[in-house]
């Protein structure tokens, strides 16, 4: 049973958990809107190869080695970076090249190719880009890793607030039916009681989203901790081997990691480098095929001298848990149905957000916080903690 | 204090919201097909419930 003193306490935490990260939140929610449908709308300004085109859905896959080449043609000065499948139907294969191993993503270069014709099918061009524009301000804000930081304790104040506003909601709906929006009354009212319908009815999915949100924000730091830490020790036998002069076949790789693997599906090549992974080894990473253990990669290392296989190694706990859960921020795991679901339980969260602030403007002059420090001086237990105004019926 | 509060009255119909907003958001992530449309379904429940508390009290006036 709350007493009056800390439903006040819990309501001053609900109030300014979320007046800090609304502004950022509702950030979050518009540029997570189109980022919902980013399959779709990817396909639609960029190039790819067309799904009901037969002759690109043949039983063999194009020589990686001969798109490697095509892409050397094309960029002779740079150097090829990586090589990845897409995740849907794997029918384009992403060449990366880049100027310097340490260039900018904007940069660098991503040339695409028919999977199975290993026909060129055009280029990526992400500096104008509008998904890439939303993913950026979705992710860090335009300020890198401390921006991804900041907007995971943003992800964090905001599941504070969930929490908070759920336990301020018992007694301040304790005289109400269920969902009950009393129209009929002043706007203030009205937008109390929509607040409150839509907060707790989408709960669990913005506790979801929240912590997932939040979650997300580690992959990245703790996927470089990984890589720079568990990785060169792995590798500390190659530290005086020569750097190789030239590189076996990308092709010969990906069938050794294949059998090396044979239950999973390679879904990508970094190649030699001495920024990411090894500057000795191709880095093959591979995943399940299964809903699950889709998301779980194991990375291959081959020796990209000799073309034998070095190491396979899969990735720690906490870094296959967050693979896990990331769907569970993004909501594509589940078809087109479910995207659109996502992006209702958006919606609904942009009109709590927004009927949040609406309330606290219109109770600027008049704070509930006054009510209920009228009730704690009284020392009335929370009968009817109901400020003017929101009394019941 | 007078009475005890009434968690289930307040909390009750929010609880069993919450059950089936994580099932429906499980269910897809671990399996396809049929589990996918079971989690359509779920997922719809508290949208639905926004539908019709909303319209539900207009048409009480």
């Amino acid at each position: 049973m709350l007493t009056a003193k800390k439903v006040r306490l819990w309501y001053r935490i609900h109030k300014w958990t979320s007046l800090i990260c609304t502004v950022f939140l509702l950030m979050s929610c518009l540029t997570g809107l189109p980022l919902v449908f980013s399959h779709e709308i990817f396909d639609l300004s960029h190039p790819h190869v067309e799904d009901d085109d037969p002759s690109e859905r043949m039983p063999e896959y194009a020589s990686l080695d001969s798109i490697v080449a095509q892409g050397k043609l094309k960029y002779p000065g740079e150097k090829v970076f990586s090589l990845g499948y897409d995740d849907d139907d794997r029918l384009n294969v992403y060449l990366g090249m880049t100027p310097a191993w340490n260039a900018r993503p904007d940069e660098r270069h991503t040339l695409v190719f028919a999977a199975h014709s290993g026909r060129y099918i055009g280029e990526l061009h992400l500096k104008h880009d509008f998904l890439f524009t939303m993913l950026r301000l979705h992710e860090e804000i335009y300020a890198g890793l401390p921006g991804e930081l900041f907007l995971g304790c943003m992800a964090l104040l905001f599941v504070v607030a969930l929490v908070s506003g759920a336990v301020v909601y018992g007694p301040f709906m304790r005289k109400l039916d269920f969902g009950t929006v009393r129209k009929d009354r002043v706007a203030q009212v009205k937008w109390f009681d929509l607040h409150n319908l839509l907060g707790i009815v989408t709960l669990a999915w913005a506790l979801v989203v929240g912590v997932t949100g939040a979650m997300n924000t580690l992959v990245l730091p703790l996927f470089a901790l990984w890589s720079s830490h568990d990785l060169p020790q792995t590798l500390a036998a190659y530290k005086n081997v020569p750097l190789p002069t030239h590189l076996s076949s990308a092709d010969a790789a990906i069938q050794t990691a294949k059998a090396a693997l044979p239950n999973m599906e390679v879904a990508s090549l970094i190649f030699p480098n001495n920024v990411y992974g090894s500057p000795r080894h191709y880095v093959i990473w591979a995943h399940g095929k299964t809903p699950v253990t889709g998301r779980l990669f194991d990375a291959v290392l081959i020796d990209a001298d000799t073309g034998k296989l070095t190491i396979v190694k899969g990735l720690p706990w906490y870094l296959r848990a967050l693979e896990v859960s990331r769907p569970l921020h993004f909501g594509d795991y589940g078809g087109m149905p479910l995207k659109i679901i996502w992006a209702l339980f958006d919606l609904v969260l942009i009109t709590v957000l927004f009927s949040g602030l609406y309330l606290w403007v219109s109770h600027r002059r008049a704070p509930i916080e006054n009510a209920l420090d009228k009730f704690v001086e009284l020392e009335e237990p929370s009968a009817a903690i109901l400020p003017s105004g929101m009394e019941a019926r | 204090m007078s009475q005890p509060f009434p968690y289930r009255k307040v909390y009750g119909t929010a609880m069993i919201l919450a059950a089936i907003t994580l099932y429906g958001l499980l269910s897809a992530l671990f399996g396809d097909g049929v589990w996918d449309e079971l989690s359509w379904v779920a997922l719809s429940v508290p949208l639905a419930v926004i539908v019709w508390k909303y319209s539900r009290t207009s048409r009480q006036e």
